[in-house]
């Protein structure tokens, strides 16, 4: 791999972080809304009345943010925020900043994605490849065909589903929360696995939801591969039936599902946040509805951004290790 | 052969009907996808000419009453009938997905037929703006535009105009590399030795082949448009006074629906939205499988 | 005839002498297979029958789906649905391949009976080291060998076919096409099998490769002592490698010769054919082909399936098939020709 290529891939990053921040930048200043007014109204509405100095309060507000410099400087100060990792303030929450915000909730959303992620993966591509496989018993195809017919139905209503039946039929799971109301947070087996508990419908939506995506994919990749020479030669070769379905066949299917995987991140991140903020569980997804709730606009481009930035970042990083998976890729 | 031929002629040819019947029995993914949409239709249509629209707004009927025969799927907290509200929720969400399905269909396709057709810094300029705006999640672009948008304003149409506004990309890249690789068939460039100008052979050999991929995309924009309509309600960021099927949700989850018992609030639109999407991307499958007819699997 | 083929004609006439009091390692009997499709069932082998001692080497040729692929594929026990093997016996040294279980025939595969596939384009696992490839086949019919162990006669296989011992941390697109075929050759003499099928070996290299990949064939055959059964059309091979020729015609063995009696005294009218349409170097310029289309194995013509094409076609070949028939000196011909002479020599 030259360094060449990591110096462009590394530019593009830089030109999708831009374009991230431009946007987050000038379409919120494209309409009329001022976010510093709209806040005081509300505080002045849900106060019940309206401070004689509202105006000066707003002005002095709008300084200290630098709303009242020219676009351009603004423009030009919030970039060289954003390269200085600030991703700016919370008018709701002040002095709270977006990374102490984003430091305080991120934690959950990882575990979260990455336990979800990784299983929905593992499975699904493993459910793909058996129901192209010809030895594969019915029963495990008809299994991988009811995830297939999932495949559309976003994690958000496979969330209320679960909700309504796992927990408010069954009462086999909590509707929604951190941990039980009542429970003191402490460091013991029973708190941690009332958190898991808490966890689990929340997971499982994600996982179904992505599972049929990947099978789909993966039955699809599964069936080209069967066709391969080596695959057959492998046979010829007196392989049992299990060295040929690992090595041969599913490392070669498996390949372009990993590039799968680096274009989907950016739905799997989006999936996970909408669905903490139907459990309200207090990961990114809860701070940033939040935000919007309360019309906190910094919050709301502050974490937009560190999302984008984050994605196109494992993108590029899941790009530049895929040489390591497939011997024939070597970037130049 | 002699004989081959003599048997066409012995054997009736099935009809149009007869065959298409025999398609839908092959590919069970686009007929369970389009059984289920004709069933949503008639829903809706039926629904339309019979329900008083008024009863989908707050305060028309008595609030928080579980499904009866006078209300079948229940009154939800702000004392909507749930059950117009399910009949304009499918409406309006027809309306999203359609709108803004064509126009980021019919966008994408122009913008992608004139890039890979003209090439140069035309195609240049399209590929790499698309290339930047993927891996920047469409939904949290929507956010930032939809919250840019005063609440109050927010309609229908502006709604389909903001999930629009990045749903081009898609059909642009598919339908650059489709007039790609036609570019280099033969039956465009017989048509260029025998002298066509590019109108014509745009027109006459290159579009009808390309219909299977644009209506695959038309498809695959209608889903993409309805489910980025339903994050953006069902986080509050939709035309809230709308009784949209995700605003129906939004504002259950916000009451707590399931803590106060009121399971039959955030059921029914959830049903709605998962047979929406389910057909959608069956039939999304089904016609993939009519397209590229190599990823069959075995039977 | 050309003057190499005189010379391996004769070359091989010699080496015959040898192989008479030679073991038989391989008899194929009656062996039957159909293809069921949704437009009827197409029988792709008709009741064939070969043998082979130890050290023979046999080439089989014919037209694309004349049933040469089927028969390697059939002696492997590899004939997939809708395909299947209706009857008939193949046994390699004392073993009946028909009657051993599924997990039996899988050990059997490379270490009785071993396929040297069209290596050249697509057999090697792209995403795997050569070596692994080689020890996973040792691996799979071997227990109790260390690793170390495997790895050496891994490398010594390479070596074997003129490979350097690097080829083993190699990847597959590292490799030439050549390289390529020899890996496969090398894969084929891991376990010293008795009979190695050879598939069109040759047929994606150039000329100079294809000599150098024929030759390494030859010389580990004759090490190992294997018979060798070589599938392709190129006669030009046949005669300069192989000891026998067979040909096949619409699923059956029309007729099985010599080298040496296939190009100087074919037998049946298809293989007269055959050899009519080489190009000689007397006669540039000048080629015969066969007239007609290879049958369809759905609808094949009744009595002899190559009558349609055929120059000394007489009336009863139109109705009634031909048997396979033993002439004096051993040759095979399915041929209404030689009935006569076979009564004679039966009587």
């Amino acid at each position: 791999m030259s360094l060449k290529y990591i110096g462009q891939r590394i530019l593009y990053l830089f030109l999708v972080v831009w374009a991230a921040s431009t946007i987050t930048f000038f379409i919120p200043r494209l309409s009329s809304r001022n976010p510093v007014r709209e806040r005081f109204a509300e505080l002045a509405r849900m106060g019940g009345f309206a401070p004689a100095d509202l105006e000066k309060i707003i002005a002095d507000y709008s300084r200290a943010f630098g709303l009242d410099k020219p676009l351009f400087q603004q423009y030009f100060d919030y970039l060289a925020g954003i390269a200085r990792f600030d991703l700016g303030v919370s008018l709701n929450l002040y002095p709270k900043t977006v990374a102490m915000l984003l430091w305080e909730s991120l934690p959950w959303t990882i575990g979260l994605l990455i336990v979800t992620t990784i299983l929905a993966f593992v499975i699904g591509n493993l459910l793909g490849a058996l129901s192209a496989w010809p030895q594969t018993p019915n029963w495990i195809r008809g299994f991988a065909t009811s995830f297939v017919m999932l495949q559309g139905v976003p994690p958000v209503l496979l969330a209320i589903l679960l909700i309504f039946f796992i927990g408010f039929k069954l009462k086999l799971a909590p509707l929604g929360g951190v941990y039980s109301i009542g429970t003191i947070p402490e460091f013991s087996l029973s708190f941690i696995l009332n958190l898991l508990w808490h966890q689990m419908l929340p997971a499982l939506a994600l996982i179904f939801g992505s599972l049929g995506g990947w099978v789909l994919s993966m039955r699809g990749m599964g069936v080209t591969i069967q066709g391969e020479d080596y695959v057959t030669y492998a046979e010829h070769k007196g392989l049992g039936a299990r060295t040929i379905f690992r090595d041969y066949y599913l490392r070669n299917a498996l390949l372009p599902q990993v590039t799968g995987f680096a274009l989907a991140l950016g739905n799997v991140v989006v999936n996970a946040i909408v669905v903490e903020s139907i459990f309200g569980l207090p990961g990114v997804g809860s701070v940033l509805f939040a935000a919007i709730r309360s019309n906190d606009f910094l919050v709301i481009y502050g974490i937009v951004l560190f999302i984008t930035m984050g994605v196109a970042t494992l993108m590029i990083i899941v790009e530049l290790l895929y040489p390591l998976l497939d011997p024939r890729i070597k970037h130049t | 052969m002699s004989s081959v031929s003599l048997n066409q002629n012995l054997i009736k040819r099935p009809g149009r009907l007869v065959l298409l019947g025999r398609y839908l029995r092959r590919n069970p993914s686009l007929t369970i996808g389009l059984a289920i949409m004709l069933g949503l239709t008639i829903f809706t249509v039926y629904g339309l000419l019979t329900i008083n629209p008024k009863d989908a707004y707050p305060l028309a009927v008595r609030p928080q009453q579980p499904p009866s025969w006078k209300y079948p799927l229940g009154t939800d907290f702000f004392g909507r009938d749930l059950y117009p509200a399910m009949v304009i929720g499918l409406w309006q969400t027809a309306i999203i997905g359609l709108f803004a399905g064509a126009l980021g269909t019919i966008v994408g396709t122009v913008l992608g037929f004139l890039s890979a057709y003209f090439g140069g810094i035309l195609d240049k300029t399209i590929s790499t703006i698309c290339q930047i705006l993927i891996p920047i999640p469409a939904f949290l672009i929507h956010v930032i535009i939809a919250g840019a948008i005063d609440k109050r304003s927010v309609t229908i149409l502006t709604m389909a105009f903001v999930v629009f506004m990045l749903a081009w990309m898609g059909p642009t890249l598919v339908i650059r590399a489709q007039v790609l690789t036609m570019k280099e068939r033969q039956f465009v460039s017989v048509a260029k030795l025998s002298g066509m100008n590019s109108f014509g052979i745009i027109f006459r050999e290159i579009l009808p082949n390309l219909l299977p991929f644009i209506a695959a995309a038309f498809v695959n924009q209608v889903f993409q448009a309805v489910f980025a309509s339903l994050y953006l309600s069902v986080v509050g960021l939709g035309p809230l006074r709308e009784p949209l099927l995700g605003n129906t949700l939004w504002s259950a989850q916000s009451q707590a629906a399931f803590f106060n018992g009121w399971w039959w609030w955030p059921i029914g639109p959830t049903v709605a939205l998962a047979l929406i999407l389910a057909s959608l991307a069956l039939i999304n499958m089904g016609i993939d499988e009519l397209a590229n007819p190599r990823i069959r699997t075995s039977e | 005839m050309t003057t190499t083929t005189q010379a391996a004609a004769t070359q091989a006439a010699t080496t015959q002498a040898a192989q008479s009091e030679r073991e038989t390692v391989l008899t194929v009997t009656d062996l039957v297979v159909s293809y069921y499709t949704d437009a009827g069932r197409a029988k792709a082998l008709d009741k064939v029958n070969l043998t082979l001692k130890a050290g023979e080497k046999i080439g089989l040729v014919g037209e694309s789906g004349s049933g040469k692929s089927t028969m390697a594929l059939a002696m492997m026990r590899m004939i997939k649905a809708p395909g299947r093997i209706e009857a008939g016996n193949v046994v390699v040294g004392d073993i009946d391949l028909m009657s051993l279980s599924d997990k039996d025939m899988l050990q059997a595969r490379l270490s009785q009976i071993a396929y040297i596939p069209q290596g050249a384009m697509n057999s090697l696992n792209p995403v795997t080291r050569i070596g692994s490839q080689l020890v996973d086949a040792m691996k799979a019919h071997t227990k109790d060998v260390s690793k170390e162990e495997m790895k050496e006669r891994a490398i010594a296989a390479l070596e074997s076919v003129e490979l350097k011992p690097e080829v083993f941390k190699m990847y597959a697109h590292e490799l030439s096409g050549g390289m390529k075929q020899r890996v496969c050759i090398a894969i084929g003499i891991l376990l010293e099998p008795k009979v190695i099928i050879a598939d069109e070996p040759t047929s994606a290299l150039d000329v100079v490769t294809q000599r150098q990949v024929m030759e390494t064939i030859n010389r580990i055959q004759e090490q190992i002592g294997a018979a060798v059964i070589l599938i392709g059309h190129d006669m030009g091979l046949m005669a300069q490698s192989m000891d026998k020729v067979a040909v096949m015609y619409a699923g059956r063995l029309v007729e099985v010769s010599t080298v040496r009696e296939m190009f100087t005294d074919p037998k049946h009218p298809y293989s007269q054919a055959l050899i009519r349409s080489l190009p000689k170097l007397e006669e540039k310029g000048v080629f015969e082909g066969i007239p007609g289309m290879a049958p369809s194995l759905l609808r094949l013509p009744n009595g002899c399936a190559f009558h349609p094409r055929c120059r000394d076609v007489m009336d009863h070949c139109k109705t009634t098939r031909p048997e396979n028939q033993v002439l004096t000196g051993g040759r095979r011909v399915t041929c209404h020709l030689y009935a006569e002479e076979n009564e004679k020599a039966v009587a």
